[in-house]
C-alpha cells in the first residue's frame, strides 16, 4: 500500500489512483471489529490507540503521584484504605518506603516515557502528519501497528511489575547503577527491575518504529506543492521529534544492554569496589557507575526535547489559528527547532555536574546548556509576537496553548539557573529541579497535549468537546500547576533533597510540613480535575454536539479539508494540491485563506 | 465512614458541573453560537487579566511566606557559598525581570486582542531586525551569566588550598563513615575487599603503615571554623551524594572512583544556633542522590568547632588501627610499642589496593 501512497502523492500516475481507491474500496468492505479498531492500520485510529492507551497511564501515573504526595503531606496520618487498596505495602494504612520509591520511580517513568512521549508524540505524529502533509497514510502502516503493539505490551510488562512479590522498580526513574544493578541492594532492583529493563526494551522499539515512520512520511509523502517550508509548524516539530527520538534511543537502549549484562551475566560495565551489607564485598572491579548516566542522559536530555517540541508545535499551530494571525517568524521557528534538535545532543552531561565530572567538561556543558536559551527565547517572543494585534478566540485549545507559553516562560527561566553549574552545585536533586522540570516539560507538555486533544477532537471523532468543561479544566488545571509547584521553589532553595520519604527527622527541612500538606491537597483537587476531562472526553466522543462544517476553526491546513469522518485513506477523491504556507490569517484584509487556494494575482507580497 | 462521604460529596459535584455544562451548551446553541462564542471570550479575556494580577501577587506572597524558611536569610555558612549566593542574586534580577515582562506581555496580550466583530488583524508574518533583537539581546545577557557561573565554577572545583584539612568521607546504605588522616597527614590504603563491618568499616590496609593512626568516626565529623576543609568522598556501595545546603556544596559519592569537594566554614555550629535562635540547628550532611529504600534517613552531622576545641576532641580519639587489634593499644597492652614497629616493616600492599 505504502508504494501507492508514494505514487498518489506526487500526484503523477492517474493509474495509480485507480488502482489506490480499488482498494480503500475493498479495505472498507471488509473491515471486521478487529481490523479497524484493535489491529488497525488507520493513522488515525492507531493515533486514538496511542491516546487512550496513553490517558490510561496518565490515570496511573497521576494516582501514583496522589498516593506518594499523600505519604509526603500527611506523614503521621494513617489511612486504612491504603491497606485495602496496596496491601502489605501500606501496613496500617500508612505507605512503606519501599512502596513509596516504587510509587516514585513509576509515576516518573511512566509519565515521562508512556504519557508524554508515546501519548503525545505517538497519538499525534500519527494523527497529523498524514493529514497535514496530505498523505493517505504512514509510510509503513504494518510498521506503525506494530509500533503500537510494542508500546502496549511494555505497558502491560510495567504493569504486571506492579505485582511482582518483592515489588516494581524503585530506584528512581534514571535507574542508576549500582543500586539498579543490584537486587541485593534494593529489593525493587530485583525481578521488578528485569521487569522495567524488558518494558523500557519494548518501548525503545515501539518508540523506533514510529519514528522512522514519521521521518519517512514527512520526507517522502507530501502532497503536490507542499514543500517543507509550507509545512506546519506542528509537522515540523514532529519531524525534529522523531529525527532525536530514532538518534538517541539506540544509545539508551545500549545502556540497557550493558546494564541486564552486569545484572545477569556477572560483567562489570558499571560495577567496581562494591560491599553491599549482609552480602560482602562483590567479585566486579574496573567498571565506571558513570558511564552509565553518560549513556542515560544522551537519550535522557533529548529526550527532555521528544516530549517538549510536539507540544511547541501544536501550540505555534493553535496559537496562529486562534489569533487569526499569522505565525510570527515561521522560518525563525524552524531555525529555533532545529537549534534545540542539535544542541539536545550537547548538553547531558548537565544532569552530571555534582558526580565528579571533569570540571572543564562541565564547563563547557554549562556554555552549550545556556545556548539552548537563546532558541527558546527566540520561540517565546515569537509567540508574544503572534498574539499582538490579533483577533484572539479562547476555544479551549486555545486556552491550554497560552497556559502553555506561560509554563514554558516560568520552567524555562529557572533552567538558566540549574544550567550554570556553579548554582547547580546548591540546587542539583533539590525540590527546585522537581519544580523545574515539572512545569517547563511535565506540565507545559501536558497543556500541549490537552490544548492538541481540544483542538482536534472535533477531526478525531466528528464531534466537539463540551467547552464550559474545557474551560473549568483550564482554569483549576493551570491555577493548581503553579500553586502546586511554584512553592517547591523555596523547598529547592532551602536545600530539601527530592525522592525522600519523610522529612521530620530533618531539622533542615522540616519546616515546610505544612507547604507540603498544601502542596499535597492541590495535587489532589487537580487530580480530580482531569478526571473531569477524562468524562468530557468520553463522553464527547459518543453524545458530543455534532460537527456540522469541514473546517470548525476556520483554519487553513490541510486536515480540515477531509470530510467530517474521514475514511481509511483520508480523502474520497484526489489528495488535494498545496499553493501556500498553513499560516494565511488575516492576509489583504481576508480571515483565512486554506493552502488549498491558488495564490491570487492580486495577492500581497511578504 | 468519612472516607465514603468525600467520595460521594465529589462524585455529587462533577455530577453538578457536568449537568451545568452540559446545561450550558444548550443554551449556547438556542442563544446562536455567535453570540454565546463572545460572551464567553468576554468572560475568558477578563479572567486572563484577572489571572494575572492574582498570579502576580501571589508570587510576592509566596515570597512573603518562605523566603524566611530558606537558607538565604542567613546567608551561606561558608566562603564558597558567598559566591552562590551572589550568583543566584544576579540570576534573580536577570530572570525574575523576564518572568514578569513575559508573563504581562502574555496575558495582557490575551486580554487586549480577545476577539471583537469589527477588529482588523495585523498581517505580520516576519520582521528580521526583531527576531534579531531577541536572538542577540538574550545572547548577551547569557554569556555575562555563563562568565560569573563559569569563574565561579572553577573557583570552586580547582585545587584545594594547601593548609586544607583532608578528611575522607565514604557513604554507605545508610550512613557516613568518616576518616582522618592522623598524625602523619596522610591517609593509608584501602581495599575494599578488606571491609569487615565490624572491625574494619573501610577496608583499609593493615600492611599500609600510613593507616594506623587514621582515625575513623560514623555519622559526625568535626571540622575547623575558617579553615580550608577538603573532602576526599568515596561510596561503599552504591552512589551517594553528600549534600551540604548550609555550605552551598554538593558532591556525589561513586562506588570506585574518588571525588572531592572543598569549603571553608565561617561559622562553627555554636555561632549558627544563636544566629538562626535555633538550639537543634545542626550542619546536616543529606543523601541527595537516591540510594535505596533508606536514603531519606541517611544523615550525617558537621561539627563546626574552633580549632582548639577540634584539638581537644582529636586527642581523645585513639586511631581506627586499635579497633581492629586491641591488643596493640598502647594505653591498653603497655608492650604493644614493640609489636606495631614489626607490623609496619611487613612485605608492602597488594597491587590491586588503592592509594588514596
Amino acid at each position: 500500500m505504502s508504494n501507492e501512497v508514494v505514487l498518489d502523492s506526487h500526484g503523477s500516475a492517474s493509474i495509480a489512483h485507480e488502482v489506490h481507491h480499488g482498494h480503500d474500496a475493498h479495505h472498507e468492505h471488509h473491515e471486521t471489529f478487529i481490523s479497524k479498531y484493535v489491529f488497525s492500520m488507520d493513522h488515525k485510529m492507531i493515533a486514538k490507540q496511542f491516546l487512550i492507551t496513553g490517558m490510561f497511564w496518565a490515570v496511573m501515573g497521576g494516582l501514583m503521584s496522589v498516593l506518594f504526595r499523600l505519604q509526603l503531606g500527611y506523614p503521621d496520618a494513617t489511612f486504612p484504605w491504603l491497606e485495602d487498596i496496596l496491601g502489605k505495602w501500606a501496613k496500617g494504612g500508612h505507605i512503606s518506603a519501599e512502596a513509596y520509591y516504587a510509587l516514585v520511580t513509576t509515576h516518573g517513568t511512566v509519565l515521562v516515557f508512556f504519557v508524554l512521549t508515546a501519548g503525545l508524540s505517538g497519538t499525534f505524529a500519527n494523527f497529523l502528519i498524514p493529514l497535514q502533509v496530505g498523505a493517505r497514510d504512514m509510510a509503513s502502516p504494518f510498521m506503525n501497528m506494530l509500533s503500537f503493539w510494542f508500546f502496549f505490551i511494555a505497558g502491560l510488562v510495567m504493569l504486571s511489575s506492579i505485582f511482582v512479590e518483592t515489588g516494581p522498580f524503585s530506584g528512581g526513574w534514571t535507574a542508576y547503577p549500582p543500586l539498579s544493578a543490584l537486587g541485593s541492594a534494593s529489593p525493587g532492583s530485583k525481578t521488578g527491575m528485569d521487569l522495567w529493563i524488558v518494558s523500557m526494551a519494548l518501548f525503545v522499539v515501539s518508540s523506533l518504529l514510529g519514528g522512522l515512520n514519521y521521518i519517512a512520511t514527512v520526507l517522502n509523502m507530501r502532497t503536490k506543492g507542499m514543500s517543507m517550508t509550507r509545512l506546519p509548524l506542528t509537522i515540523w516539530a514532529l519531524f525534529f521529534t522523531a529525527v532525536l527520538g530514532v538518534l538517541s534511543f539506540p544509545v539508551l537502549f545500549s545502556g540497557f544492554i550493558l546494564l541486564i549484562f552486569d545484572r545477569n551475566f556477572g560483567t562489570s560495565f558499571y560495577l567496581s569496589d562494591i560491599f553491599v551489607n549482609g552480602v560482602g564485598a562483590l567479585p566486579n572491579e574496573g567498571g565506571s557507575a558513570i558511564l552509565y548516566q553518560h549513556l542515560f542522559w544522551f537519550l535522557g536530555h533529548p529526550e527532555v526535547y521528544i516530549i517538549l517540541l510536539p507540544a511547541m508545535g501544536m501550540v505555534s499551530e493553535i496559537l496562529s489559528t486562534n489569533a487569526r494571525k499569522p505565525i510570527f517568524g515561521y522560518m525563525a521557528m524552524i531555525g529555533s527547532m532545529f537549534a534545540i534538535a542539535i544542541l539536545a545532543f550537547l548538553v547531558w552531561a548537565h544532569h552530571m555536574f555534582v558526580t565528579g565530572l571533569n570540571p572543564f567538561l562541565g564547563s563547557i556543558f554549562v556554555l552549550l546548556t545556556l545556548l539552548i536559551a537563546v532558541p527558546s527565547a527566540i520561540k517565546v517572543f515569537n509567540w508574544l509576537t503572534t498574539l499582538w494585534r490579533g483577533n484572539i478566540r479562547f476555544t479551549p485549545a486555545m486556552m491550554f496553548a497560552i497556559g502553555f507559553v506561560s509554563l514554558f516562560i516560568s520552567g524555562g527561566l529557572t533552567g538558566i539557573w540549574l544550567g550554570n553549574s556553579a548554582l547547580d552545585i546548591h540546587l542539583h536533586d533539590t525540590y527546585f529541579v522537581i519544580a523545574h522540570f515539572h512545569i517547563v516539560m511535565g506540565v507545559a507538555s501536558m497543556f500541549g497535549m490537552f490544548a492538541g486533544i481540544y483542538h482536534w477532537f472535533p477531526k478525531m471523532y466528528g464531534r466537539y468537546l463540551n467547552n464550559t468543561l474545557g474551560y473549568v479544566h483550564f482554569w483549576i488545571t493551570i491555577t493548581g500547576a503553579y500553586l502546586i509547584f511554584w512553592p517547591m521553589h523555596y523547598e529547592g532553595l532551602a536545600g530539601m533533597p527530592r525522592r525522600y520519604y519523610d522529612y521530620s527527622i530533618w531539622e533542615s527541612f522540616k519546616q515546610f510540613s505544612d507547604l507540603n500538606r498544601f502542596i499535597s491537597t492541590v495535587a489532589m483537587i487537580v487530580f480530580a480535575t482531569q478526571l473531569l476531562f477524562l468524562a468530557n472526553f468520553f463522553y464527547s466522543i459518543f453524545k458530543g454536539r455534532k460537527l456540522m462544517v469541514k473546517n470548525p476553526w476556520d483554519s487553513t491546513t490541510l486536515e480540515w479539508t477531509t470530510p467530517i469522518k474521514p475514511g481509511h485513506g483520508n480523502w474520497p477523491g484526489e489528495i488535494p494540491e498545496v499553493y501556500r504556507w498553513a499560516y494565511d490569517y488575516g492576509k489583504d484584509g481576508r480571515d483565512f485563506i486554506s493552502q488549498t487556494t491558488p495564490v491570487g494575482a492580486d495577492e500581497s507580497v511578504h | 465512614m468519612t472516607m465514603y462521604l468525600v467520595i460521594a460529596v465529589v462524585i455529587l459535584f462533577f455530577l453538578v458541573i457536568f449537568q451545568i455544562a452540559k446545561a450550558s451548551e444548550y443554551v449556547a446553541v438556542l442563544k446562536g453560537e455567535k453570540v454565546s462564542k463572545l460572551q464567553s471570550n468576554k468572560i475568558n479575556g477578563f479572567l486572563m487579566v484577572v489571572f494575572l494580577i492574582v498570579g502576580l501577587i501571589g508570587v510576592w506572597y509566596c515570597n512573603e511566606l518562605y523566603f524566611g524558611k530558606t537558607l538565604f536569610k542567613y546567608g551561606s555558612a561558608s566562603v564558597q557559598g558567598e559566591k552562590v549566593d551572589s550568583m543566584l542574586w544576579v540570576t534573580i534580577a536577570v530572570t525574575g525581570s523576564v518572568f514578569i515582562a513575559t508573563q504581562i506581555l502574555l496575558f495582557w496580550f490575551a486580554f487586549k486582542y480577545q476577539e471583537k466583530p469589527d477588529r482588523k488583524v495585523f498581517y505580520f508574518p516576519h520582521n528580521t531586525n526583531l527576531e534579531l533583537l531577541w536572538t542577540v539581546v538574550p545572547a548577551i545577557v547569557l554569556t555575562v551569566l555563563v562568565v560569573i557561573g563559569l569563574r565561579n565554577w572553577f573557583s570552586f572545583t580547582g585545587e584545594a588550598p594547601k593548609n586544607a584539612q583532608v578528611i575522607e568521607v565514604t557513604g554507605k546504605q545508610f550512613g557516613w563513615i568518616f576518616r582522618y588522616p592522623g598524625a602523619d597527614k596522610e591517609l593509608g590504603k584501602k581495599y575494599y575487599k578488606n571491609i569487615d563491618n565490624a572491625s574494619n568499616s573501610l577496608g583499609l590496609v593493615w600492611d599500609d603503615k600510613m593507616s594506623h593512626d587514621d582515625i575513623v568516626t560514623e555519622q559526625t565529623v568535626y571540622i575547623v571554623k575558617d579553615k580550608p576543609c577538603k573532602f576526599i568522598i568515596g561510596s561503599r556501595d552504591v552512589i551517594h551524594d553528600v549534600g551540604l545546603s548550609q555550605f552551598r556544596m554538593k558532591m556525589d559519592a561513586v562506588p570506585g572512583i574518588p571525588t572531592t569537594l572543598w569549603f571553608t566554614p565561617k561559622f562553627t555550629t555554636k555561632e549558627m544556633k544563636e544566629k538562626t535562635g535555633n538550639p537543634n540547628f545542626a550542619y546536616e550532611i543529606s543523601c541527595d542522590q537516591m540510594c535505596g529504600n533508606g536514603h531519606y534517613s541517611m544523615k550525617g552531622i558537621i561539627e563546626v568547632v574552633t580549632q582548639a576545641e577540634y584539638d581537644e576532641w582529636l586527642s581523645k580519639q585513639k586511631p581506627y588501627y586499635f579497633a581492629a587489634f586491641p591488643d596493640k593499644d598502647p594505653s591498653s597492652a603497655p608492650k604493644a610499642d614493640s609489636t606495631t614497629k614489626k607490623v609496619a616493616v611487613v612485605a608492602p600492599p597488594p597491587s590491586n589496593s588503592q592509594k588514596i
